[in-house]
């Protein structure tokens, strides 16, 4: 049985549903990787996952524990972990603080944590003390995953992670996603950069309209004519 | 020479030390509104009449231990009722917040509604004050009245010149640098401060860390209890207490907590100052101090005041408007505009 | 449906004003009224910027203030010798300061950024502030001079008060003007605290150039738009008609005096209502709402909200000057201490909410809902405390003190009414109709 098991989603914002029976798994210590054209209900799709739009029908099973019907801060209790596409760090506060404020629910020691972290992205290392908002746009990610990564979750989400920032960097967050993914990390992503997603993705989801159109490992929908054609730019 | 250092003498009398003693009230009172607008997200019309309110309750535990023949020897017996004032006010506001604006919370209301919530509570409390301690001025102020007396420094330095310091303003200072330090060490250091601090920078993703909001509003609550209630006493103590004054601080608050940049408190104890100074030296009346520094006996005719007292509030509205048109997030950023 | 509610509750209003006039007097009862029209007009004003815009103005009192200046400034006869003395100073003293603020504007638009621009604008600054001094100084202290006693003011045009009317509201746009200039496209809350801020200046402009409007020492006895008492009980047609009705015509004639008020407050609330309800139909109230309800995507749409906003603030003012004005004209005299916030301002918000944002007869409803009570209250609040009192000795202090202190109680009643309503009743007695 998958780790994470979201089935038969289908709901909204209140308005018309925006996702359609829409299926989404996710393995422990592999990624996964949505992706689709513009307004195909990724996000929403993830955040249905972390419970933050309401949907009637179909369930969400982390772990084999059904959590269809609780909050978001609950499911953070339960081992997940988001991260939003925008606003996603504390500005005005420190690197160190804001890895600080992940950890806010732990009541245990967090300095191995924290030190994880800082191996994982050595530059935050070197500016724990400076503010979040003074950073430049890929350091604001690694300090928005860091933070994430500070509750010890069992799935990390992320919602475009390389929104925004340089080639250069694009790879190197996926490198560091990929380390994360090696600590037995579930991980699940929605991605404008398809190519290069599926690319170190275990398991891809192409979504269209709100719902599942092809679903299999990365390396397959990559070799898909259609996929290629249709989402890839040919 | 003489004359220059007298020249210093009567600024420091008249216009410096009185500066500093209202520069750090209304520091308290900016710290409180820009704490309310960084965690609640609205302007506070109703601290003022915190402020007020706070006061009064201090002022009855005062009467009520002077009764008992309770004092503290030299300083005023109000430092003893003040911890009494917290706490009824701190119970005020999170019964007003738990009744009112928790309601508009889980509505995510416009910040215009809070707003108009606030004045409404305002007028509230306006009238459980006047309804208790009446309308007028109340004094309570008792033991030492000066630390320093003008006519004692005069003969000690032998000049024509001198400085009066009172307790009140001695109080102010060191009370207010003792809370600031309080507030600092507690927003930076403790995990509940940095709580705050985070909900104040990104409501929604404390929220995705587990951070509390009840807890954060509550504690943002009992703070703004305590800089009032010490800002509102301090006030009384230093001039006198009266209702309608304390609905008028508002301004000058609002004004000091917007220079600062609304949401910053080091910010807002700045613009405290920056707002005190001004209105001070603008409506000070410059004659004497203009005869000791020309040279000669010339000695100007009118009052040479550039402003007369009488709009000392326009001081605050002009800064304030400076502000708005030039750097509306304030000199030190604060929040959006 | 919503039209019978109109009908119940202005049906059930009337009832109580014709209530007071049987149980206590006529003359209470048409006083009411007489408040009750011009705080429906003001509320009307600030109605048209909440409630058509969502602007939360809390210096309405100094708006209603600048109706109040413009009577004293229209209507009252010049004072002999005054505008020779320093009135013509005095306005070139005023003229001299608006040049220097427009100079510095200018420069500030025309120069580039930089350190050069900055000392000429202060220079600007300084050297207009003394000159104006200068000029402004004298002149004033020479218009106080004369007669301070019964004038010590330049007085005013001699012109009939009515004209003050309109007058006032036009003193109240040009501030609201400014105002809105610096604060609209900033937050909401910006707004709220310099309007604040304005009225507590332009209150203490009032209490404070005697020059201009005696200051505390109040402008008394100021022109009628209506027959004076004395006049009407020497008047044989009034006398005939008093005698008709079989009223004692010392009695009638100020009931009179303020059934013309009446008439005079009816014509001017029918105006301002028929003129707020059409431009609330037209293309221009409904672009106003749609704004109100989504600045976000009507910016998008390309509407330019901080303008719209500027025009609405700016006609809501007019309206509350255009009341201010018609209420120093009822109490014939500007008392400029008279002022207060919690009565100028908050209360025509109450009236506002209460009535029901949004809806111009709500607005109209809620004006003469709240000062019926407003002023019904004490009354009420003393019996009250006389009932909760009645167990207690005679001077018992507790006693005397509740009773002494029963007037406060009216501002915690309206607060808590504000609250209850925002709370459990937002869209009010009578809600905007939803398009």
């Amino acid at each position: 049985m998958s780790y994470l098991i979201a089935e038969g989603m289908t709901g909204g914002y209140g308005g018309a549903d925006i996702l359609h029976d829409c299926n989404i798994y996710a393995e422990k210590g592999e990624i996964a990787v949505i992706v689709g054209p513009n307004g195909a209900g990724k996000s929403t799709a993830m955040k249905a996952i972390f419970g933050m739009l309401n949907i009637h029908s179909g369930r969400v099973v982390l772990d084999g524990e059904d959590i269809t019907n609780l909050t978001p801060q609950a499911r953070v209790a339960k081992g997940m972990a988001f991260v939003p596409q925008t606003a996603n760090v504390f500005p005005t506060m420190s690197v160190e603080e804001n890895l600080e404020m992940g950890a806010f629910l732990r009541r245990d020691d967090i300095r191995v944590t924290m030190n994880e972290v800082f191996d994982l992205f050595p530059i935050l290392k070197d500016k724990r003390n400076q503010k979040a908002g003074e950073l430049s746009g890929g350091q604001r990610q690694q300090v928005a995953v860091g933070r994430a990564l500070m509750t010890q979750p069992k799935l990390l989400m992320l919602d475009e992670p390389t929104a925004g920032v340089s080639p250069i960097v694009m790879d190197e967050l996926f490198d560091n996603i990929i380390e994360v993914a090696r600590t037995k990390i579930s991980i699940l992503m929605v991605e404008q950069n398809a190519r290069q997603a599926l690319n170190i993705a275990d398991k891809g989801y192409v979504m269209v309209q709100g719902s599942n159109r092809f679903t299999d490992t990365g390396e397959v929908l990559l070799n898909n004519p259609e996929v290629r054609k249709s989402f890839l730019g040919g | 020479m003489e004359d220059l250092l007298n020249a210093f003498l009567l600024m420091s009398n008249f216009v410096f030390v009185p500066a500093i003693a209202y520069g750090s009230q209304l520091a308290l009172g900016a710290v409180g509104v820009t704490l309310v607008y960084g965690i609640l997200r609205f302007s506070n019309f109703a601290h003022g009449d915190t402020m007020a309110f706070g006061t009064m309750i201090v002022i009855l535990f005062t009467w009520w231990f002077q009764s008992m023949g309770i004092n503290l020897g030299p300083l005023p017996t109000a430092l003893l009722a003040l911890p009494f004032g917290i706490i009824v006010t701190a119970i005020f506001l999170l019964g007003s917040d738990k009744l009112i604006y928790r309601f508009y919370r889980e509505q995510k209301a416009a910040p215009v509604i809070y707003l108009i919530a606030s004045v409404g509570i305002m007028f509230v409390l306006n009238g459980v004050v006047r309804f208790i301690i009446g309308p007028n001025d109340q004094r309570f102020a008792d033991g030492e009245r000066f630390i320093v007396k003008a006519r004692e420094m005069k003969q000690y330095l032998g000049t024509a010149e001198g400085v009066s310091i009172k307790v009140s303003q001695g109080l102010t200072v060191i009370t207010a640098i003792i809370v600031v330090i309080a507030l600092f060490w507690f927003l930076n250091k403790t995990r509940t401060g940095k709580s705050m601090r985070a909900f104040s920078d990104n409501e929604d993703l404390a929220l995705l860390s587990g951070i509390s909001p009840d807890k954060v509003v509550a504690v943002t609550w009992i703070l703004v209890a305590i800089l009032a209630t010490v800002a509102g006493t301090l006030y009384g103590l230093d001039k006198s207490f009266k209702p309608f004054t304390y609905f008028q601080l508002l301004l000058p608050i609002f004004a000091s907590a917007i220079v600062g940049g609304l949401g910053n408190p080091l910010g807002a104890i700045a613009g405290g100052f920056v707002i005190a100074f001004s209105e001070i030296m603008i409506t000070y009346p410059y004659k004497k101090f203009v005869a000791y520094v020309v040279p000669g006996d010339w000695k100007p005719e009118g009052l040479v005041q550039l402003l007369a007292t009488d709009y000392k509030f326009a001081v605050s509205f002009i800064i304030l408007v400076l502000v708005l048109l030039f750097r509306p997030t304030g000199i030190f950023a604060g929040k959006s505009v | 449906m919503l039209i019978n509610r109109n009908i119940v509750y202005f049906t059930i209003m009337a009832l109580l004003l014709i209530g007071v006039g049987l149980f206590q007097s006529w003359n209470v009862s048409l006083s009411i009224l007489n408040l009750c029209l011009i705080s429906a007009i003001m509320a009307l004003g600030v109605n048209i910027q909440w409630g058509y815009a969502g602007l939360f103005n809390v210096g309405i009192m100094g708006f209603a203030a600048l109706g109040g200046l413009a009577a004293v400034l229209v209507a009252m006869p010049p004072v002999e010798g005054a505008w020779s003395a320093g009135g013509w100073g005095a306005i070139g003293g005023l003229f001299l300061a608006f040049i220097s603020i427009a100079l510095a504007v200018i420069t500030y638009q025309r120069m580039s950024a930089g350190r050069t621009r900055s000392i000429i604008i202060i220079a600007i600054c300084v050297i207009g502030f003394f000159i104006t001094r200068a000029v402004f100084g004298p002149a004033t202290h020479a218009i106080e001079d004369i007669n301070p006693a019964t004038s010590g003011y330049l007085g005013g045009f001699g012109l009939p008060i009515v004209l003050s009317w309109p007058v006032g509201g036009i003193f109240a746009g040009i501030a609201a003007w400014v105002i809105g200039k610096i604060t609209l496209g900033l937050r909401s809350d910006y707004l709220a605290i310099a309007t604040l801020g304005i009225s507590e200046i332009i209150i203490a402009v009032l209490k404070h150039e005697d020059w201009m409007t005696r200051g505390v020492k109040n402008v008394i006895g100021m022109p009628r738009p209506v027959p004076y008492e004395v006049n009407l009980q020497t008047a044989d047609w009034f006398i005939t008609l008093s005698s008709t009705l079989g009223a004692d015509p010392v009695g009638f004639s100020s009931i009179f005096v303020k059934i013309c008020y009446a008439c005079l407050f009816v014509s001017m609330l029918l105006i301002v209502l028929w003129l707020s309800e059409t431009a609330l139909k037209s293309p221009w109230g409904r672009m106003m709402r749609a704004i109100r309800d989504n600045e976000v995507s009507a910016n998008a749409m390309g509407k330019n909200v901080t303008k719209r906003h500027l025009q609405v603030f700016v006609l809501g003012s007019v309206v509350v000057g255009l009341a201010g004005a018609m209420l120093t004209t009822l109490d014939g005299q500007l008392t400029p201490t008279s002022y207060q916030p919690l009565r100028f301002t908050f209360l025509i918000w109450i009236m506002v909410i209460v009535g029901g944002s949004g809806n111009n007869w709500g607005a109209v409803l809620g004006g003469f809902v709240i000062w019926f009570f407003w002023i019904e209250a004490e009354p009420l609040g003393l019996v009250l405390m006389n009932v909760i009192t009645s167990g207690m000795a005679e001077d018992n202090s507790l006693r005397l003190h509740l009773i002494e202190s029963a007037a406060h109680m009216r501002l915690m009643t309206m607060g808590l009414i504000l609250l209850l309503v925002l709370r459990f009743s937002p869209r009010g007695l009578l809600p905007e109709k939803s398009s």
